[in-house]
């Protein structure tokens, strides 16, 4: 599949009053045609710098950011306005005229490209029944709540039909059940129109639930990249440990205890392991915390255990959850 | 109070109205553009420009720290040049314009530095033109402030207005100056501060509804 992105050693160097901060440190990436690609990290790890490197609002000091194969830097400013008409952007603060109506706001982005009236219109309210708000479309934003104000944001970000849709922190000021809606709305649009669509958050919960790859940044670097349900059930580096299980201090009860991590990946979800280790061999674990989710409707689970003292129950313990096809990592 | 100086009173509140009124418009009509220019050039906005904007700025500035009533005298050269003389309502319209410029460029600048950056973003990442930003982006966006500022120079211009009866300029202050402090007759001075305060009172409600109607957040 085609690359809808590439990013070749991005650096990003704010300078303010003599002060420099680097906020990108030699990011490179792929994004590909379709997919629904998220990029998480803490916050200030430097996700909105990276992602309005995505359509020009912030220049990169060095590396390339290219588009279709078109280095952005080298784009004149009437060309990047022709790609950024390809290229759609949703905000945390929805970005909404206050002083124009919904479907004023929503035809904004067709009246920029000069399609005429009457067909403005009409796109507009197309729009507008997909997000589910044509009977609101004479309101002013101020009278919608945030979901409401977001959806007319994804149909103004749309009515063009753009090639790639970001969003940056999108669902941060809505409460779970909204950002579950507007997550679900926003996967149905990538699966009917084939939109690639980049999402940033800080959440867990959205990349879970409706990105394919993922992509963690950490202090400005690319701490880790791959598809989502890979990195979630076995994270590699210590800033995606980090965010997959944000409370990891699992500390032996001794000093010389050892404490491992079961991974499974949907497969035997369904089988008691800990009953079983116990009924074949006799051997008892200690469950410091367990649970599972579902990434991309698979079950994922993940358990903390302490295993006994002694050393060849531990590797006999350690053995039969490899053998019944678990991934098993030190903890301690 | 004599049918003549009714008269008077009643011809003072007109010319006040027209000298208000056409040096409101006109005032507008540069300061308004002017206030865009100083708005966009200014730091980190759309057309930022040093140059453009430290000149303009400057001009302004010194314009609007004159005291109104030194630019009367400093430009009855000037108002005589365009309108072939020095008094009467219509001269008086010229230096009232040219007081009012920078205030309204400075409060057109004001009003559309309010409009919250995102809006702009998210103009500049459907690929807006900066030109275009501004008129269909910032601009309605700082309308109910616009019309909000826009009552309080039409106020500050019909206050100058009352001064621009001193060098002959017609209207209200000219008749509280003349029967007024000259004469001292206090009924007439009286009724013609009370009418230019009903003046300001009524220019600023009208502003106050405008804006409100035309404010949707
Ligand atoms: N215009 C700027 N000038 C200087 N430093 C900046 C600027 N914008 C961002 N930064 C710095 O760059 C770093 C990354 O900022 P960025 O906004 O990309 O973080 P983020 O990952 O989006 O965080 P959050 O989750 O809080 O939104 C921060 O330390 C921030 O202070
Ligand atoms: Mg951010």
């Amino acid at each position: 599949m085609e690359n809808v992105y590439e990013l070749n050693n991005v650096y990003k160097t704010y300078k303010n009053d003599g002060r420099e901060f680097t906020a990108l440190k030699g990011v490179s990436l792929e994004v590909k045609e379709g997919e629904i690609f998220g990029i998480i990290g803490m916050s200030g790890a430097g996700k909105s710098t990276l992602v309005r490197t995505l359509n020009r609002l912030e220049e990169v000091t060095s590396g390339t950011v290219s588009f279709y194969g078109k280095d952005l830097a080298a784009l004149k400013p009437a060309e990047l306005r022709e790609v950024r008409h390809s290229i759609s952007m949703i905000f945390q603060g929805f970005n909404l005229l206050n002083q124009r109506t919904v479907i004023q706001n929503v035809e904004q982005s067709l009246k920029i490209i000069g399609v005429p009236r009457v067909k403005r219109r009409k796109k507009a309210e197309q729009m507008l029944e997909i997000v589910g708000l044509l009977e609101k479309c004479n309101e002013y934003p101020a009278r919608l709540s945030g979901g409401q104000k977001q959806r007319v944001a994804i149909a103004r970000a749309l009515a063009a039909d753009p090639k790639v849709l970001l969003c940056d922190e999108a669902t941060s000021a809505l409460d779970p059940k909204i950002t579950g809606e507007i997550l679900d709305l926003l996967k149905k649009i990538n699966e009917e129109r084939k939109l690639t669509i980049i999402i940033i958050t800080h959440e867990m919960a959205v990349v879970e639930k409706i990105c394919d790859r993922v992509a963690i940044i950490d202090d400005g670097n690319l701490a880790e990249i791959g598809d989502v349900k890979e990195v979630f059930s076995n994270p590699q580096s210590k800033a995606a440990k980090k965010l997959v299980f944000p409370s990891n201090p699992f500390e032996a009860s001794h000093p010389d205890g050892k404490v491992i991590r079961l991974v499974f990946d949907g497969t035997q979800s369904s089988v008691p392991f800990i009953a079983n280790l116990v009924e074949k061999t006799g051997i008892k674990v200690n469950i410091l915390s367990a649970n599972t989710k579902s990434v991309g409707g698979i079950g994922y689970g993940q358990m903390i255990v302490e295993l006994p003292e002694s050393q060849k129950e531990r590797q006999t313990a350690i053995d039969f959850f490899r053998d019944g096809g678990l991934s098993v990592t030190e903890v301690s | 109070m004599s049918d003549y100086i009714k008269d008077a009173i009643i011809t003072g509140v007109w010319e006040t109205f027209i000298m208000t009124f056409f040096a409101s418009l006109f005032s507008y009509a540069v300061g308004l553009p002017l206030g865009v220019v100083l708005y966009s050039t200014s730091k980190g906005r759309l057309l930022e420009n040093r140059g453009v904007n430290a000149v303009i700025g400057t001009i302004v500035n010194i314009t609007r720290s004159l005291p109104f009533l030194i630019l009367l005298v400093l430009l009855i050269p000037f108002t005589r040049a365009i309108v072939g003389k020095s008094i009467g309502t219509t001269a008086a319209i010229v230096p009232l314009t040219i007081g009012a410029i920078p205030i309204v460029a400075r409060m057109v600048e004001a009003s559309l530095s309010e409009v919250q950056p995102g809006i702009i973003e998210a103009a500049t990442s459907m690929g807006a033109s900066p030109l275009y930003t501004i008129i269909h982006f910032v601009i309605p966006e700082a309308m109910p402030s616009l019309l909000q500022g826009g009552a309080i120079n039409v106020a500050t211009v019909l206050g100058y207005s009352a001064m621009a009866g001193v060098i002959g300029g017609g209207g209200l202050g000219a008749i509280a100056l003349q029967y007024g402090y000259y004469r001292y007759d206090k009924p007439v001075l009286w009724t013609t501060v009370t009418l230019l305060i009903i003046m300001v009172m009524l220019i600023q409600e009208f502003g106050i509804r405008l804006s409100k109607k035309h404010r949707k957040a």
